[in-house]
């Protein structure tokens, strides 16, 4: 019994072997038909008008990463503030019975499939919002995007945080009331800093998820597959899993035949790279800082 | 004139036995006047009567279960963190009833220090421990800082154990060391009363020796009041005593704290007046 | 005594002026007052977005009714319906409970109750949770390059069978750490017990501690399943299809499975992209019939997840209480 127990655990090993093993190979493919094509140095477009137009065999690295950049850059603005805001209120204001009700909302909320947010950003949220505000050329936008994903994580990011402050002993919020501090500054300087180590944790889970997510920024990033180079959000753009999901509807979908298709596999390994990094920063980061104190 | 008047009226202490009158009216901190706490329904303590004379120790002793803990936690107004709780009664500082509606919980506490009885020092630095009631307080400046910081380690005394370490984390001392930072985190707001809640109750026996030297070293300044459920610990440091028990409701079978005898430490434990508290300070029950 | 008197009375009315002297709490109200507007305003907008689907998706139902549930995807919004994906998401639904339920409690079961600690363990277990972390599209690329090209005498290229497998391994993570948890949260008192009866550790597992951990175990399942319908990315790397499917009447299962499909949320996806004329006899444009298809996952997959949470909370407070 125990051998059949242990297959199952270890199978979890062969199915990081068989994702790293699957990107790499797929993605070194891409790379060496690139490096006959046109060089490396075609990762990065150094002409006047640099994009990633992959049909033009022209693979701009640089437009697509500076779109993800934009895209998490702006949900985290959404969704830091509002998540972390909530969670504090949740843990430390809130009576039990409203917590009762008011956390599992949140949780089922976090269950929404993010297709359902792509939605809302092509029906309301640029249209109606985010165009008239900040004067967008076109209805979708990395700005749409980034709102649409903010606001998808914000559950993610209040339960985590939740979790975080509730983790705190009440006997330091006891010693804190004790020598004469109110409410707000207990929170404050007490609660917030104990509690530290699980809000960047949550901060960089939502950070890695934001970066990951695919529906949204297909549907709403504004851009079909091909894009110029842009650091405004305000423009329409190409996020990284955008790209990977136009390129996986789009052309002729042979592995091998197309450099064009195959850049889908080197753009999944540096997404890859790219979480992979952030997920182990995250478990770092929260070893260090609960140790330290 | 009513304040004066109520202070010398309420010094005679009524409970079930009696003892000497407290007669120094001015030197009474606190005085409480019929003071029960119920949680919800239930009646945890009632009528609660005496006085806690000015730089003195006084101990609140009893089995475990009569509200020793909870008449203490009248004293600063802790209770309110408990959303069933509720004081009837009176609880009076200085002659100000401290549950009056004006009064401003968050100042009780400056004035009304507590340490608990399980140290929980912050998770920060040692300085940044004691120095975080005076920075409540509005006390900027580094150099006033570090002179607090000073002066409250030096009362608790634990500066000679960590001068060198202030910067390290709280939590790196040991038990009886982490007690004592927050009876120094305790006094550097500069309270007047410092209330205790079993200090010694998670510590080791020599840890306990040194904080209740500490108490006596730091009595002139203070007036403090230590539950315990150690008797020989009342016995050793505190000047008066306050015996609790419980009494059995039989037709809810809750039990409700009631305080039996508060008088000078020396004559509870040879000749005490009743006979409950003879049993208990002889140890044949508790 | 009237000295005295003086004295204790000035005394307290200087107390009292230091005990009563407050400034109203301003900027801690404030504070409080803006926390609680970001709770409301994450509410706040989810709701928006709840009601402005619900509200576009009566007249769905309405005009079309139960048709809109049993036609399958076509290039007119008057006939066009949920069928196939409801079909295609079920589908998964199942491969994921059959594949990866059983293997997902093993290994869960594996690592709390059998593994020692050792460097393998703390290898497996730092591998679970990085691939817990990896993004969905990922999964579709390995789905894709394993099972629809390497596997295909197996699945048969872009079919249910890839995406179930495909989604299976991607929820395996959720299950292995949601089922190590509730077996962690089993009194050792239990285990101790069987144990002291001579009972081996399989049968002091599947006596003891799998039926007390049994209802963490399946609010995990069932959160699992409920991430596997909402997941699109990783069908889009797979291939379902985003236009239009034909349905042969007669087709064996086999045949069914191992052949194009698509599941809700790429009829969502595909239905966003489609230009919205309104259809000649319902009016009803594909954006409207997106709304209702957005009904209809989030009934399955809030009703899965509220159902799970509810479980969970009651089984907590019975342990607790």
């Amino acid at each position: 019994m125990r051998s059949l127990l242990f297959v199952a655990a270890a199978l979890s090993i062969v199915i990081s072997a068989l994702i790293v093993y699957t990107l790499f190979t797929e993605a070194w493919t891409f790379l060496s038909g690139l490096i006959d094509e046109a060089g490396i140095g075609a990762l990065i477009d150094s002409g006047k008008a640099p994009g990633w137009y992959p049909r033009n065999s022209r693979f701009d690295i640089p437009t697509i990463v500076y779109g993800t950049l934009i895209v998490s850059m702006v949900s985290i603005v959404v969704a830091a503030p509002l998540g972390l805001g909530a969670a504090v209120y949740l843990s430390e204001y809130a009576s039990p019975r409203a917590r009762r009700v008011l956390k599992p909302i949140l949780e089922v909320l976090a269950g929404i499939p993010s297709v359902v947010f792509g939605f809302f950003a092509l029906r309301v949220l640029g249209p109606d919002l985010i165009k008239p505000l900040f004067d967008t050329t076109q209805n979708t936008s990395l700005l749409v995007t980034g709102v649409a994903i903010g606001v998808l994580v914000t559950p993610l990011m209040a339960s985590v945080s939740e979790d975080a402050l509730r983790s705190v002993p009440s006997s330091l919020r006891e010693a804190s009331t004790g020598l004469g501090a109110r409410k707000s500054a207990t929170v404050v300087k007490v609660v917030l800093p104990a509690a530290v180590s699980g809000i960047i944790a949550a901060l960089l889970i939502s950070i890695s998820r934001a970066i990951g997510e695919t529906m949204i920024a297909a549907l709403a990033s504004g851009r079909l597959g091909q894009s110029p180079r842009t650091i405004d959000p305000r423009d329409p753009g190409l996020p990284m899993t955008s790209a990977m999901a136009q390129l996986a509807v789009g052309s002729d979908q042979v592995t091998g035949s197309s450099l064009a298709f195959q850049s889908l596999f080197l753009v999944g390994a540096l997404l890859f790279l790219m979480t992979l990094v952030l997920n182990i920063i995250a478990g770092r980061v929260v070893r260090k800082l609960r140790n330290a104190y | 004139m009513n304040g004066a008047l109520d202070i010398m009226t309420k010094v005679e202490v009524t409970s079930e036995a009696s003892t000497e009158p407290v007669a120094m009216s001015e030197a009474a901190v606190f005085s409480t006047r019929d003071l029960a706490v119920y949680y919800g329904a239930f009646r945890a303590v009632r009528e609660v009567s005496l006085s806690i004379l000015r730089n003195e120790i006084t101990a609140f002793i009893g089995p475990s279960g009569c509200g020793k803990s909870t008449v203490l936690r009248c004293f600063n107004r802790m209770n309110d963190l408990i959303p069933s709780a509720r004081v009837e009664g009176e609880v009076r500082f200085h002659g100000v009833d401290l549950y009056d509606s004006q009064v401003n919980a968050v100042e009780v506490r400056r004035r009304i220090g507590m340490v608990f009885q399980k140290p929980n020092p912050f998770p920060k630095s040692i300085y940044d421990n004691v120095a975080y009631g005076p920075r409540l307080a509005g006390v900027k400046r580094k150099g006033e800082l570090d002179d607090a910081v000073e002066k409250s380690l030096r009362g608790a005394a634990l500066w000679d154990e960590v001068k060198d370490r202030v910067k390290a984390s709280g939590l790196s001392l040991s038990g009886g060391q982490q007690q004592r930072l927050c009876i120094a985190r305790a006094i550097a707001v500069e309270p007047e009363v410092l209330l205790m809640d079993e200090p010694c109750s998670s510590l080791d026996p020599i840890a306990t020796a040194r904080i209740e030297d500490l108490m006596q070293e730091i009595k002139s300044e203070y007036t403090i009041i230590i539950v315990t459920h150690n008797m020989q610990q009342a016995a050793r440091v505190s000047d008066r005593t306050a015996f609790f028990t419980t009494e059995v409701n039989t037709e809810s079978d809750r039990r409700t704290g009631v305080l039996v005898e508060f008088a000078p430490t020396a004559t509870m434990f040879s000749t005490p007046s009743d006979d409950r508290t003879e049993a208990y300070v002889s140890g044949r029950f508790g | 005594m009237a000295i005295t008197a003086a004295i204790a009375a000035s005394t307290t009315t200087s107390v009292r002026a230091a005990l009563t002297e407050s400034k109203r709490d301003v900027r801690g109200y404030i504070f409080a007052g803006a926390l609680l507007l970001c709770l409301l305003s994450a509410l706040f907008v989810l709701t928006v977005l709840m009601w402005d689907v619900i509200a576009s998706a009566i007249p769905v139902f309405d005009k079309r009714s139960t048709g809109f549930l049993t036609s399958d995807l076509a290039s007119s919004p008057d006939k066009a319906g949920v069928s196939q994906g409801i079909w295609g998401s079920l589908m998964i639904a199942g491969f994921v409970v059959v594949l990866a339920f059983p293997i997902g409690i093993f290994a869960g079961v594996y690592l709390e109750e059998y593994a020692k600690s050792n460097r393998l363990t703390r290898f497996i277990e730092l591998n679970i949770r990085n691939l817990a972390g990896v993004p969905s599209v990922v999964y579709g690329i390995l789905g894709l390059v394993v099972f629809v090209k390497g596997l295909s005498w197996l699945t048969g290229g872009r079919s249910v069978i890839a995406a179930g497998i495909t989604l299976a391994i991607l929820v395996l993570p959720i299950i292995i750490i949601t089922t190590a948890e509730s077996v962690r949260a089993v009194p050792s008192g239990l285990r101790e017990a069987g144990f002291g009866v001579g009972a081996t550790q399989w049968e002091v597992t599947r006596d003891h501690v799998l039926p007390y951990a049994a209802p963490g175990i399946l609010t995990g399942t069932m959160l699992a399943v409920a991430r596997a319908l909402g997941e699109a990315a990783p069908l889009l790397l797979i291939g379902a299809i985003t236009g239009r499917l034909a349905s042969l009447p007669g087709e064996s299962m086999v045949d069914q499975l191992q052949g194009k499909f698509t599941a809700m949320p790429i009829v969502i996806y595909g239905w966003a992209n489609e230009v919205n004329k309104p259809g000649k006899i319902t009016g009803l444009t594909f954006e409207d019939l997106n709304a209702a298809a957005i009904v209809v996952l989030l009934a399955m997959v809030l009703l899965l997840n509220g159902a799970a949470i509810l479980l969970r909370n009651r089984f907590e407070k019975r342990r607790q209480g």
